[in-house]
């Protein structure tokens, strides 16, 4: 790796990177060296193009929402993601996320509450308790991670569409958004077909115990369908909404839909 | 007798012989920058989750980071799917599988091998494959196929669920998927290669002639 390579007539590629790294914010930083601190990032990030990619970059976004509608319209509400038995559970199932398990949100189960807002009857905020009486289901299924890598786990919890149902959300309205207690605000949309599927749901034990701090609590919501960016955890509060409001993946450039 | 006569049309039909026809010089080309697209960002995103023991070079990928790479991905997919599926259907249909790649029997493949490394293959009529030829084109569009299969197994697991059966489960799938990348790398290798050894070949599939 001697060579050094000049994208810029006289300016070292490295050099530019490493000044790059200091005068970015401590959150861009973190993100930017561990996607690996390449110029291609850099570019990305900073939206200066040493070669100019704007236009490829429109072109790109614009590709992704036709892939939106082309995901929408092949989905089927009613095909289910496939099921599996107790004895292929991944052990250990993976923690992942953009900050260590050290840094995963710590949320007080007694203080928690669900806040509901938005096309609802009734926007009571709920209790862990009085969420946890709620008929429960166990599913086992595959979690599939935008990465790459998957692995099966076993979620118990409210199917989503028996809640939404309870308050009487308006299932006509385009979207539920998930807020979750992440740091750097966690946030991700969830299109109203799939909050409706019948695998989809509101997660409160993994593997038959109390979902754990790593895969967390108190509820995550639990996607079958979609990649596992699109199952929030920690979550505090969801809006049913017609307004798109972006997500925090999602703003960073992953496809929206993301279905499976 | 019947080949002749499909040359002899061929030569009152046009002045010079016309080795390419213009649909596969079109379709080839689309589909080298679609799958140089492909390679590129599909090294960008096995990166992120690597089956083996390596990544690939950041350099040789596209996209900056996971996200682009998938960008890219998405969009390529598109050019090579519809780029594809119209040269496997206008193969099949002109009749140019049939009359270019088969008959493929092991022995001429052994023996057109033997004379390749020998460098005794003989090149004079290009429009013509020698059994090395017929046995890598009908070997790498079967890959094609499957890359495909089992790219849209990994995209879509649950809604195209039969697919991913087809290769087992989607783990299995991805793995399908890297190895038919790795088959292409090879092919391509070799391709670029004897193109350059037999440039003819190479101005061919530029000019036709």
């Amino acid at each position: 790796m001697a060579k050094r390579s000049f994208l810029i007539p006289g300016v070292d590629k490295r050099l530019l990177i490493k000044d790059s790294i200091k005068t970015m914010p401590d959150v861009t930083r973190r993100r930017f060296i561990a996607g690996g601190a390449s110029l291609g990032a850099l570019t990305l990030l900073t939206g200066c193009d040493v070669v100019d990619s704007s236009s490829a970059d429109a072109l790109l976004a614009k590709i992704s929402k036709f892939n939106d509608a082309v995901q929408d319209f092949i989905f089927n509400p009613d095909a289910l993601a496939p099921t599996f038995s107790e004895s292929e559970i991944t052990k250990p199932f993976p923690f992942n996320a953009y900050y260590d398990l050290d840094d995963a949100p710590e949320v007080d189960g007694d203080a928690w509450k669900l806040e509901v807002r938005g096309l609802v009857d009734n926007k009571k905020s709920w209790t862990l308790p009085e969420l946890t009486k709620l008929p429960q289901v166990t599913q086992i299924t595959r979690h599939i991670c935008v990465e790459g890598w998957s692995a099966i786990g076993s979620w118990t919890g409210t199917p989503l569409r028996d809640f939404l149902k309870l308050i009487g959300a308006d299932t006509r309205a385009k979207y539920v958004w998930f807020q979750c207690a992440d740091k750097d605000g966690y946030n991700s949309p969830l299109d109203m077909r799939t909050a409706l599927h019948p695998q989809t749901q509101m997660t409160f034990k993994y593997a038959g115990e109390t979902l754990p701090r790593a895969y967390g609590f108190p509820m995550k919501i639990r996607v079958p369908t979609k990649l596992g960016f699109k199952n929030p955890k920690y979550v505090v509060s969801m809006e049913v909404t017609n307004e798109y409001k972006g997500g925090y993946w999602e703003d960073q450039g992953y496809n929206s839909f993301s279905g499976s | 007798m019947s080949s002749l006569a499909t040359v002899d049309e061929h030569v009152s039909a046009t002045p010079a012989k016309t080795i390419q026809p213009v649909w596969v010089r079109v379709m080839h080309w689309t589909n080298a920058v679609a799958m140089v697209l492909m390679i590129l960002s599909g090294w960008q995103i096995y990166n992120a989750s690597p089956l083996f023991g390596f990544s690939f070079p950041r350099e040789y990928t596209l996209g900056g980071w996971l996200g682009g790479g998938l960008l890219w991905h998405f969009a390529a997919m598109w050019l090579l799917m519809i780029n594809g599926l119209a040269y496997l259907v206008t193969g099949f249909a002109s009749g140019r599988f049939r009359k270019k790649l088969l008959p493929i029997t092991p022995s001429g493949v052994l023996h057109d091998v033997r004379a390749a490394l020998t460098f005794k293959l003989s090149h004079d009529d290009l429009s013509v494959y020698n059994y090395v030829q017929r046995a890598l084109y009908a070997g790498i569009i079967l890959v094609g196929v499957l890359i495909v299969l089992s790219g849209l197994s990994m995209w879509k697991p649950v809604q195209l669920y039969y697919l991913v059966k087809l290769f087992g489960d989607y783990p299995t799938a991805r793995y399908v998927h890297f190895f038919c990348m790795a088959a292409i790398c090879a092919f391509l290798v070799i391709h670029v290669l004897l193109a350059l050894l037999v440039p003819k070949s190479l101005r061919a599939m530029i000019i036709g002639r």
